[in-house]
């Protein structure tokens, strides 16, 4: 079967659990933002917690369903629709040849994300169906979906409606957010005044947060320690000899606003970064609007495993819950 | 030169050959980064290697992050007794400097460089100390480069100059990066040269643009059936001066899928390399003459 694309919505993408293993050659591993959401969507029609699904920002699409499919929609609270008639997020339901599933205006979060009994079966690109428009892989021939289009599905049994995930389940960000964040790579480089008033300063995600990364904007200036600039860094004192980027990590360029990398992570570049965010954290950012307020909490490598461990606790409980 | 190890979160261990860039550190990055592929440490994901560092990612639930250090940075000292050579090639890549494209961008992202009044190549030539872009231009090309780094976005190269530092060109970047820059722009930042893969941001100096293809997905030009990004770490680049009328031809052919780049297998040894530098290059750059 297909879904028939009406509406496109802001920016909604084929996103999987991305394809690791090309970022030596700038390709970034890519895939849903907030992948806890996007495994328990799958899990809730019965997928493959891998399968692939949509990603929609802020806004959702438009979909008239072909035949009958058992849909779910996580994440972000975005009021979910067919025919008008409202549906619960974190919960399974049924869509019938002919209906159309649609959104309301977004209550909280960023992304939504939607799967479907089958998963969207698009040819992938190196291993995945994620869609990488930079690099014109995956997706609908390298792009977001576009009105008119027709997603080929899967052939998967539907499951029954009503499976829902609980909500002490359902994670997402706080207001304000607090991001963790593990000091390292180039964090000698701040002074040590600019390292505290990096943790203890509120920041602002900026209007420039997507895929490939969150910008921040409203806390001090950071200064760095003075030095004479290495052979081939730059002149600028955020500068650095080219080198990788850690998914997470957090760059400051000229010393003003952080940015984030997340999954569509450019692989490396000339700034210095001054530590990454917990990989437990960074389904969370994918869920940050602009102009929400974050602190960054400064935490050891024993704390990032812990939390480690609680986001794989959360995700096993979501799979007993729906065996 | 010494090591720096150090963590990126908890799924990735960086390490930092030199804070400057060097061809010793190049291939210390490089042959550590091989090493540590051969080693197959549970849990590694992906290893990049970079111009003067690399890193590894991991699950941290395979391998410990403490462990994952540890193991790593017993690999050194075998990157330490590693002949500094190997066998790559060379590719000769056709340039076609102050071309009408980037120029048309450069002018138009002119508020953000440092000298609105000149263009790219004449302010990186006189940053430089040429007389002439004329000049500047031929010391871009005279001399082989080394792909040091491919990354940032789908399969661009970073260049590194086979020449001694005192005559490497440094040019800053945008004083804010441009939100537009054409396919295959041949750009300059830091100590490195790089061929944007695709049109795109970017904040490096424009000098010209390839007709040459380095990165496609769908895998349909000539020399990139096998694989869709082109360039390798250890690539040697030489770069070919070509006319509009060149541009053209050339272009037309990589779209009919009828062009290839010319290529040759050499070997590089950096002993060898830093003994006679000049004389090293056209050796290198002769091995094209058969290809």
């Amino acid at each position: 079967m297909t879904l028939k694309i009406v509406k496109s919505g802001l920016a909604t993408t084929i996103q999987d659990m991305g394809r690791p293993g090309y970022f030596h050659l700038g390709i970034p591993e890519g895939g849903a933002m907030d992948r806890l959401s996007m495994r328990a969507a799958n899990m809730l029609v019965g997928n493959p917690e891998e399968a692939a699904g949509l990603e929609a920002v802020f806004m959702g699409p438009e979909i008239e369903f072909t035949q009958e499919a058992s849909v779910a929609v996580t994440g972000a609270e975005l009021p979910v629709m067919v025919d008008g008639e409202p549906r619960e997020t974190w919960t399974s339901f049924t869509m019938k040849p002919g209906q159309v599933l649609s959104f309301g205006f977004l209550q909280a979060g960023a992304r939504a994300y939607i799967a479907v009994s089958g998963g969207i079966a698009t040819e992938p690109d190196l291993g995945s169906r994620s869609t990488y428009p930079i690099g014109a892989l995956g997706g609908v021939e390298g792009r977001a979906v576009q009105p008119g289009d027709e997603l080929p599905v899967g052939d998967a049994p539907t499951v029954a409606e009503g499976r829902s995930v609980p909500a002490a389940l359902r994670r997402g960000p706080g207001n304000p957010a607090e991001l963790r964040v593990l000091t390292g790579l180039y964090w000698y480089r701040l002074t040590d005044t600019a390292g505290q008033q990096f943790f203890e300063d509120t920041w602002t995600v900026a209007a420039e947060a997507d895929r490939m990364g969150y910008r921040f904007k409203g806390g001090r200036p950071l200064e760095f320690v003075e030095r004479e600039q290495p052979f081939g860094a730059g002149a600028d004192p955020s500068n650095i000899v080219d080198g990788c980027y850690s998914y997470g990590s957090i760059q400051v360029p000229g010393g003003t606003e952080p940015i984030v990398l997340h999954r569509d992570a450019v692989s490396g570049g000339g700034y210095f970064t001054l530590g990454a965010i917990i990989s437990a954290d960074m389904d969370l950012i994918g869920q940050l609007q602009p102009n929400t307020q974050v602190n960054f909490v400064n935490v050891d490598m024993d704390t990032a495993l812990a939390a480690r461990a609680d986001r794989k606790a959360i995700i096993r409980k979501i799979r007993e819950e729906l065996g | 030169m010494k090591t720096r190890y150090t963590y990126g979160g908890d799924e990735h261990v960086y390490v930092e050959m030199d804070e400057e860039m060097s061809l010793e550190a190049f291939f210390k990055s490089l042959s550590m980064s091989n090493a540590v592929r051969e080693a197959d440490i549970p849990g590694v994901t992906e290893i990049c290697p970079a111009n003067a560092s690399f890193q590894v990612r991991y699950d941290p639930d395979v391998t410990a992050p403490d462990e994952m250090l540890k193991r790593i940075q017993d690999l050194e000292h075998m990157a330490d007794k590693a002949e500094k050579r190997m066998t790559t090639r060379i590719i000769e890549v056709p340039v076609y400097y102050q071309d009408p494209w980037t120029h048309e961008t450069l002018m138009r992202f002119r508020e953000r460089h440092q000298d609105p009044e000149g263009t790219d190549l004449d302010y990186a030539a006189r940053i430089n100390g040429y007389d002439s872009v004329e000049a500047f231009i031929k010391a871009h090309h005279s001399q082989p480069w080394f792909v040091s780094m491919v990354g940032f976005v789908s399969g661009l190269p970073f260049l590194y100059q086979l020449v001694e530092r005192d005559k490497q060109i440094e040019v800053p970047k945008y004083l804010r990066p441009r939100t537009d820059t054409p396919k295959q722009t041949v750009g300059y930042g830091g100590s490195f040269s790089c061929i944007y893969s695709v049109r795109g941001a970017g904040g490096y100096q424009m000098f010209g643009i390839t007709p040459m293809t380095i990165y496609d997905p769908r895998q349909e030009t000539s020399y990139l059936r096998d694989f869709l990004v082109f360039f390798k770490p250890g690539d040697i680049v030489k770069w070919k001066p070509i006319d509009r009328a060149e541009y053209d031809r050339i272009l037309a052919e990589v779209d009919a899928n009828t062009w290839a780049p010319r290529i040759a297998e050499v070997e590089f040894d950096l002993d060898e390399f830093n003994k006679d530098m000049t004389g090293y290059n056209a050796k290198l750059m002769e091995a094209l003459n058969d290809a």
